[in-house]
């Protein structure tokens, strides 16, 4: 059988060759700037990666960090698929994270069987409300979304700080954040399924239910009519709309399923590690989830692996920061633009060669 | 007057131009013929200085000329007209033709001399154009003369023209020959890069041949035939009319009535369309490019928002006014668009996804009626068919579309919509960018659609092609059918008439 989506072993070689070289070449330039503040860009390294892959404490952060990652550079793959730059995924997860928490907290008496599907599904639903938004307004009257994503931000920012502060904070409590959920919203850490895995680390299910999302949105752009009809617009939204398909409502449609996926950050969030609403939680893990998305070239696979390499990073940096003289943690946000500027680096460069082999007449 | 020597010229893993050789010979004129993709537009790029070859060299005159940018080919006396033109709509002939070339001191723009030195250069080839006319009021072939005028004025001795004929009427064709063959006369050199076979006998002294960047054939006009031309041109054998026996019509398939469509800005794009195409029978529409033939066939595809049309449009007896792109193709109708890289195909699918474009929702894409998910057996099935009864090159489902040549992708794009099967098939500009193998290729498929009963509205830029493969033929005109003709007896001429709206050179 044909691999339709042409993801067969070569093209997949050849797919990963830049983000490779994009990697390695940050290494190399962060390496560089290591030996100018005078450690050992070495041993930096290998305290860097070395820590993220001891078990169980590397290794299960590694992951707990990773889990956001996930859903929001899958959030922002699909949405790219469609044409769409999601830069929203911020304010989508942290409604979500908000709406998990607080039917978590109206329904705290239901036992878990109900809740915690009905608090996983508020996040996803909130979510997509919120990615549809702009999908809509783009739709509709063709405001653009990048502009109405950025926008959305800060409104979700503010609106559910305000809910927080005002409305669901437990009184004096000097920390913003609501009152903890229901128990039957709890879902369970990693460490009680695991054997060697102590429960203190916070890695849950969700990062489970990440993998899985990875799975399903793969099968849903490639193998499913919903899928062809979103990546045709993507690629080429003249021939979709020849081809029968609605342009408009595969950008909403898109749009939602984006902000979907970035709300079940507030799964992991909310239902697997803090049990309540924590106000500025992010990590800006809506725009780290761009950078992986670019990473990851926007296909799940991609993203995984992607989300773990900032995982890994975001890890050892912690470590970076205690045990070398001259280095801080800001080394990991300096290796996270490096990857970012070789990966649009790469991009300015194909942009380049292309048109001059297409100039052939 | 002009020597290109040995010049080869890549592009990445490209090959436009091999070690190629042309001669020029002063004072004639110098067809460049060639399919698409021959490296022709390469190798006068690279006289011009747009390009610089790899290797070989230019002689201008019998020196050997370092030409880097146009710049120096200008200073050599070489000028270019290109395909698109490169005037500023809002400002006059004469601030067009001074452009970058401003007479006069830094402070001071001298027009007045620039407006007569055009005037006469003007006058002295009959080019009648008015140097104070804004751009925006002259007719496509007027702006044409502009672009000859440009190059005049900067003394060119040789120019170079890049398809220069694609937009114009068989009357300013006629017309601008004449004016190419008065530079001459005066002792002027003109190239003219070509693929119609047609105008490279009419016009030219010399032919040059070019096939996969390589010089095929160096030919004397007078000596040579259109066949052997276009033997070199594909490396074959080609039949170069198309075979058909008399149409037998049946019922009416599609109608239109009074159909009017606006722009996306309000402004008329057609006016009161009214036509039948009956099954069986191949309805031509010819007419200069923009004048309504995009609208006619998107709007009877369904690809125009609804509130822009106004008429009704039926297809075998059922009214499709209302229906969507989807349903109206449900309904039998097949759409080959005028720009498959625009609308029929995407160009980064593989082959087996653009060959289930319209139809990815349904049997066989997927499996059974109301599926989700894509039935990869059933995609591959349908594709390896379409790529063996349709000739696709290479045969390979999972490269993507933008892997194929012009003539191939064309070829996906006809098999998918023949497959569908449709009952009604609108087709615009079939074999635009398409290799002349190809082309004889695809007007055999599209008569032996009609001869099994389809009813075919075509649309083609090329007048011959109308000609050749319709039954009918309309003429459009400015929104409007100017006029109906019989494409056997009519001559281009009266076609020629139709298509500037009845009554001579429109302004």
């Amino acid at each position: 059988m044909t691999r339709l989506d042409s993801w067969g072993l070569t093209p997949l070689l050849r797919e990963l060759r830049f983000p490779l070289v994009a990697v390695v070449a940050a290494f190399l330039v962060a390496g560089l700037i290591v030996l100018i503040l005078g450690d050992n860009p070495l041993d930096m390294y290998w305290l860097l990666v070395g820590t993220a892959f001891t078990w169980p404490d590397g290794i299960g952060y590694t992951l707990f960090y990773a889990t956001p990652l996930v859903f929001t550079g899958l959030a922002v793959a699909v949405a790219f698929r469609c044409g769409l730059l999601n830069i929203g995924a911020e304010g989508q997860l942290y409604v979500a994270a908000f709406a998990a928490a607080w039917v978590g907290i109206e329904l705290a008496d239901l036992p878990g069987v109900f809740l915690l599907p009905i608090c996983a599904a508020a996040a996803i639903l909130s979510g997509a409300i919120w990615g549809g938004i702009p999908g809509v307004l783009k739709a509709r009257f063709g405001s653009h979304e990048v502009i109405n994503t950025i926008m959305l931000n800060f409104i979700a920012v503010a609106l559910v700080s305000y809910f927080t502060q005002y409305h669901y904070k437990v009184p004096g409590d000097p920390i913003l954040q609501t009152a903890p959920v229901g128990e039957g919203a709890h879902l369970a850490r990693l460490g009680s399924i695991v054997p060697g895995l102590p429960e203190r680390i916070p890695l849950n299910l969700a990062f489970v239910l990440a993998v899985v999302a990875c799975g399903l949105v793969y099968v849903f752009l490639w193998k499913t009519k919903w899928g062809y009809e979103i990546r045709a617009t993507g690629e080429n939204p003249g021939a979709a709309e020849y081809g029968g398909i609605s342009v408009r409502t595969q950008i909403v449609v898109a749009m939602a399923i984006s902000g979907g996926l970035a709300g079940m950050v507030g799964i992991n969030e909310v239902l697997g590690y803090r049990h309540r609403y924590y106000d500025g939680f992010s990590d800006n893990y809506g725009f780290t989830g761009i950078a992986v998305a670019l990473l990851g070239r926007n296909h799940p696979a991609g993203v995984l692996v992607a989300a773990l390499l900032f995982a890994v990073l975001q890890r050892g940096g912690v470590q970076v920061d205690a045990f070398t003289a001259d280095v801080s943690k800001d080394i990991v946000q300096i290796l996270q633009g490096l990857v970012v500027l070789f990966v649009a680096a790469e991009a300015m460069f194909r942009f380049r060669i292309r048109p001059a082999a297409e100039r052939v007449a | 007057m002009l020597e290109l020597r040995g010049i080869t010229k890549r592009f990445g893993r490209v090959l436009a131009n091999d070690h190629i050789d042309i001669r020029v010979a002063p004072g004639s004129i110098h067809a460049l013929v060639g399919e698409n993709g021959a490296g022709k537009s390469t190798a006068m790029r690279i006289a011009y200085g747009f390009y610089t070859a790899d290797s070989g060299e230019i002689l201008v005159n019998g020196r050997v000329a370092d030409i880097r940018t146009p710049h120096d080919a200008i200073a050599l006396g070489i000028g270019m007209v290109h395909q698109h033109f490169m005037l500023v709509p809002p400002m006059t002939v004469a601030e067009n033709i001074v452009l970058g070339a401003e007479p006069g001191t830094a402070a001071s723009l001298d027009m007045k001399a620039a407006i007569a030195g055009i005037r006469a250069l003007s006058d002295e080839f009959r080019l009648a154009v008015d140097p104070e006319a804004p751009i925006e009021t002259l007719s496509v072939g007027q702006q044409q003369r502009v672009e000859l005028l440009k190059a005049l004025h900067r003394r060119a001795r040789l120019l170079i023209l890049d398809e220069p004929t694609a937009v114009l009427t068989p009357q300013e064709v006629a017309e601008f020959f004449a004016i190419l063959r008065r530079m001459r006369d005066q002792g002027r050199t003109v190239v003219i890069i070509t693929h119609k076979l047609s105008e490279v006998l009419a016009i030219s002294d010399d032919i040059t041949v070019m096939r996969d960047g390589r010089v095929v054939g160096v030919l004397s006009t007078r000596e040579t035939s259109a066949a052997e031309i276009a033997r070199l041109m594909v490396g074959r054998e080609v039949l170069l009319r198309v075979d058909k026996a008399p149409a037998t019509p049946g019922g009416v398939r599609l109608q239109v009535r009074d159909l009017n469509v606006t722009g996306p800005d309000g402004s008329p794009r057609l006016r009161g369309i009214s036509l039948d195409v009956r099954a069986g029978e191949i309805v031509g529409i010819a007419g200069v490019e923009g004048n309504g033939q995009t609208e006619l066939i998107e709007t009877l595809a369904g690809l125009t928002p609804r509130a822009q049309v106004t008429g009704r449009v039926t297809v075998g007896g059922r009214d499709v006014t209302r229906m969507n792109a989807r349903e109206r193709r449900e309904a039998g109708v097949a759409h080959i668009p005028e720009d498959r890289h625009r609308r029929g195909l995407v160009l980064s699918f593989s082959l087996a996804e653009n060959a289930i474009l319209g139809v990815h929702y349904r049997r066989p894409a997927v499996a059974g009626a109301g599926g989700v998910m894509l039935d990869g057996h059933g995609i591959d099935a349908r594709t390896d068919a379409l790529i063996r009864d349709f000739d696709v090159r290479p045969p390979q489902r999972a490269l993507p579309a933008r892997a194929l040549s012009g003539g191939n992708q064309q070829k996906l794009v006809i098999g998918r919509e023949f497959s569908l099967p449709p009952t009604l098939l609108l087709v615009s500009q079939p074999t635009r960018g398409v290799d002349i193998g190809a082309i004889e290729f695809i007007h055999r498929r599209i008569v032996a659609l009609r001869d099994a009963g389809c009813a075919v509205l075509l649309v083609s830029a090329e007048l011959e092609e109308a000609t050749a493969l319709s039954d009918r033929l309309l003429v459009m005109h400015d929104g409007r059918i100017a006029g109906e003709v019989d494409p056997a007896r009519a001559t281009s001429e009266q076609i020629g008439l139709l298509m500037t709206g009845g009554g001579g050179q429109t302004p």
